[in-house]
């Protein structure tokens, strides 16, 4: 198993994006999609990346939710903001995270998502200390975007890439 | 299939997801006039990275499978490697302002992590 598929996400990841860009499927383009996903990785052979494991599916199920609705309610309150619409005072500022994700794969799913949720912005990451610099753009209380990261983030990624 | 051959829903559909997708994606540009500082700016056009980004993808894959009439899900893979690659750009740019900020001795550079 390992001997013919050394990257079985990365194999499954080709294959299925193969049969998307060549859709219709029909026996040939399966079967491409079988060959590429067989025949690509071997190319990572050289590259000797540290090899993935991802656990608990429905984790990686219930973060998913969890950013999308953090993602379109970030999207509303960023265009509140730029559009003049949020009332009170607004400070932007820094805030220091220290993390104990220390997982190459699970700090890369969290930079997309820190990223992908409008408002929050990924500087500066020290993986000597572990300690992560984010701007916020709404930052109200800086203790509770650490606690927001940490338990809302970083729990659910350390239990998938454990 | 020619365009004008749509369905009405397909046709509504379609128009109401590409306008709203483009009005937030308008929204993250005027903000990059409206905000302030550098760090600021750039939160503004995640809105059209992400939402924005979404509703034009379905605007297209609502076209693209009503004019088809089979569904054409290869928009999708837009919006994966969209979501995947920005933070490279963003991460970059975040960096070099903090690089400078700090070598400049800039009273409101970002404190060391």
């Amino acid at each position: 198993m390992r001997r013919i598929l050394p990257h079985p996400l990365l194999s499954l990841g080709l294959a299925v994006t193969w049969l998307l860009l060549n859709a219709p499927v029909t026996p040939a383009t399966a079967l491409s999609a079988v060959l590429v996903g067989l025949v690509v990785p071997s190319v990572m052979r050289t590259l000797e990346p540290e090899a993935v494991h991802v656990r608990a599916p429905g984790t990686i199920l219930k973060l998913a939710v969890l950013v999308l609705y953090d993602v379109l309610r970030s999207n509303r309150d960023v265009a509140k903001v730029i559009l003049g619409l949020r009332r009170g005072d607004r400070r932007a500022g820094f805030v220091s995270i220290p993390l104990d994700l220390r997982s190459r794969y699970g700090l890369a799913v969290l930079s997309i998502i820190v990223t992908a949720t409008p408002g929050t912005l990924w500087i500066q990451y020290d993986s000597h200390t572990g300690h992560l610099l984010l701007h916020v753009l709404d930052l109200v209380d800086g203790d509770e975007w650490v606690r927001r990261i940490k338990d809302r983030y970083e729990r659910p990624l350390m239990e998938v890439f454990s | 299939m020619s365009p004008g051959d749509l369905p009405d829903w397909a046709a509504w559909l379609v128009s109401a997801l590409a306008l709203a997708g483009a009005g937030i994606s308008l929204v993250g540009a005027v903000g990059l006039i409206r905000l302030k500082t550098f760090y600021e700016r750039v939160h503004a056009p995640t809105l059209g990275a992400t939402l924005g980004m979404a509703m034009i993808l379905a605007a297209s894959i609502v076209y693209f499978s009503a004019a088809d009439g089979r569904p054409v899900l290869r928009d999708l893979l837009i919006g994966l490697f969209l979501t995947v690659t920005t933070p490279i750009t963003l991460i970059l740019l975040g960096r070099a302002a903090a690089y400078r900020d700090r070598s400049d001795g800039n009273a409101n550079a970002p404190p060391d992590p």
